[in-house]
């Protein structure tokens, strides 16, 4: 059936093969050949000594799994319990969900500036102003982590949307149930299993949202991954591509070692019937 | 029918159906408070500082139309324009090459080709920002490797321009796409196909009256996904071009973080709500068509 078009689809995947692979190529390149000193590869081993590389690579790493944690922790039970008949708060979810789509991150910024600032003038006899003052810690900002959660939102929500797709989740807990389960027990044991693929998937979303996430931490003033190739950019340039590249390529390895783990990835929407 | 939950209400409702109501409801409570919280606050800031104009001396707050008129005007109203535009024509092009290539991989039957472009087009799709530009910078910038080999410079061509952007824009749109359509063109029945061929279709005549009319809710969804996304990206511009392109991205950063004159925040915040209101209506044509889409490949 597909093999008449073989010839096609190698054109095709050759032609973005190209397209996705020249800019990397070039890159690397661009950080061994020195005009004027030939191939050097000081760009690389520069990297790990250089101020603030460990530092902003860890807050990343931070960031992103306790933005994975929140963001799991507030859909998966959301999804599956419209899967399990709440129909009519589906498209509450959904366009709750869809809400941070209508708002770009550079005006969701200018939102949380203008937050962060009246919180101070409005809240500095109350409770609240503490929270104001660890929420913005330099050490672990956790007003991060809730801008990211809510930027993740859509991506995570259409992932396990996908996911809940392919399998009769009311079906499944049924029969769990029928088999004694607790309902802890039925969507612990019956349903996540079932989802792993979908939470796979939402998680690197989350990941890479995080590990690349540049406007919201630099308007704000905090100093992650992004944000530090930025500011290394601007004085080292060779520097700068070597991580950036290093950047794709290792995000890259870790997604494909997890896709691999993952194994059986459910085929979303891949209705057999 | 097993353990029965604390009865809360007296509602004659069969029993099983309120034990599948009651987690539904709690469930989804603890998403919209956080929703309510990390989103709310900053959106009614964003609407209350738009249409507010404080007066430095007194301190008092006027409400007043005047940042969203002055956020239409001037060098704002060409910042908005350069940001549609760019957003228009480079999601028109990613959804043109996009779709192809994600037919080449779901119509491959090499499981590994598929699991590679899809994890590729998840870390890609997200590739926007700082490492992008510098990747694009060390390749066709001034001095990148290919402006240097291939002497590009003397055609004129200019990595710092529109077109250079619409060009490095591709390069996370054209995933977003293959991730957008994947599912869907995955819904599309070897059956629908086979049936067309048996009447006497081609190939050519199956894709235009089967597949592309049970696609297009989908292709429009992605088409509009991937304009909101090319609207509401700052960070590669902001790492490449600097200003040399008017962007309204560029232009609401700079009123927040430059040398701020009293009231730039203010304008900051109406130029976002314009933001938001394009991407609103970008919205509003993108969830219907989702619908649709899901009503011929949801199962």
């Amino acid at each position: 059936m597909a093999r008449r078009l073989t010839p096609w689809r190698w054109v095709v995947l050759g032609l973005a093969a190209l397209y996705f692979l020249v800019p990397l190529a070039a890159s690397v390149i661009f950080t061994v050949d020195v005009p004027g000193q030939g191939v050097s590869f000081d760009a690389y081993t520069k990297i790990l000594s250089t101020d603030g590389f460990v530092s902003s690579l860890l807050l990343s790493l931070e960031l992103a799994v306790a933005t994975i944690a929140v963001v799991l922790l507030l859909m998966v039970p959301a999804v599956v319990a419209l899967r399990l008949g709440s129909p009519r708060l589906r498209p509450v979810v959904e366009v709750v969900c869809s809400l941070p789509l209508v708002v770009p991150p550079i005006a969701f910024v200018a939102g949380i500036v203008t937050v962060l600032k009246w919180g101070p003038e409005h809240l500095s006899r109350t409770p609240l102003f503490e929270t104001f003052v660890v929420i913005q810690n330099d050490k672990f900002p956790v007003v991060l982590v809730l801008a990211y959660v809510v930027m993740a939102l859509p991506f995570v929500y259409r992932a396990l949307d996908a996911g809940l797709r392919a399998i009769d989740v009311r079906t499944l807990v049924e029969a769990a149930r029928s088999c004694g389960a607790s309902w802890p027990q039925a969507l612990l044991q019956a349903v996540l299993p079932n989802l792993r693929g979908a939470l796979l998937n939402a998680s690197f979303l989350t990941l890479a949202l995080v590990l690349g996430e540049f406007t919201v931490s630099h308007l704000l003033g905090y100093a992650p991954f992004a944000v530090w190739i930025y500011n290394v950019g601007g004085e080292q340039a060779q520097m700068s591509v070597a991580v950036s590249v290093l950047s794709l390529l290792v995000t890259w390895a870790l997604l494909l070692a997890l896709a691999g783990a993952g194994g059986g990835r459910t085929r979303t929407a891949n209705s057999r019937g | 029918m097993t353990a029965a939950l604390p009865r809360a209400d007296v509602a004659p409702v069969a029993s099983a159906k309120r034990r599948r109501r009651a987690p539904g409801w709690l469930a989804v409570v603890p998403l919209l408070v956080f929703v309510a919280i990390a989103f709310g606050l900053p959106a009614v800031a964003i609407v209350n500082g738009a249409f507010s104009v404080d007066d430095a001396t007194t301190g008092a707050t006027t409400y007043t139309g005047s940042n969203m008129t002055a956020s239409l005007q001037g060098p704002y109203l060409t910042a908005l324009l350069g940001s549609v535009k760019l957003s228009a024509i480079a999601a028109a092009l990613g959804a043109l090459l996009g779709l192809p290539l994600a037919q080449a991989v779901v119509s491959s039957r090499s499981r590994w080709l598929r699991e590679a472009v899809l994890t590729a087009s998840g870390v890609l799709a997200n590739f926007g920002g700082v490492p992008l530009a510098f990747a694009f910078v060390a390749t066709l910038g001034n001095a990148g490797v290919l402006t240097v080999h291939l002497g590009l410079k003397d055609s004129g061509w200019d990595l710092y321009s529109f077109w250079g952007l619409v060009l490095v824009y591709l390069y996370f749109l054209i995933p977003l796409m293959v991730l957008t359509i994947t599912p869907a063109l995955d819904g599309l029945r070897a059956q629908w196909r086979e049936a067309a061929l048996n009447n006497g279709a081609t190939g050519v005549q199956y894709w235009r009256h089967v597949a592309l009319p049970v696609l297009a809710p989908s292709l429009l969804g992605g088409l509009v996904l991937l304009f909101g996304s090319a609207f509401a990206a700052y960070a590669t511009a902001a790492a490449m071009v600097g200003s040399a392109v008017p962007l309204v991205t560029l232009q609401i950063a700079d009123a927040l973080s430059g040398n701020v004159l009293v009231g730039q925040e203010n304008i900051a915040l109406a130029l976002s709500l314009d933001m938001v209101l394009v991407a609103g209506l970008v919205m509003a044509v993108y969830l219907p068509l989702q619908r649709r889409s899901a009503r011929w490949l949801d199962a």
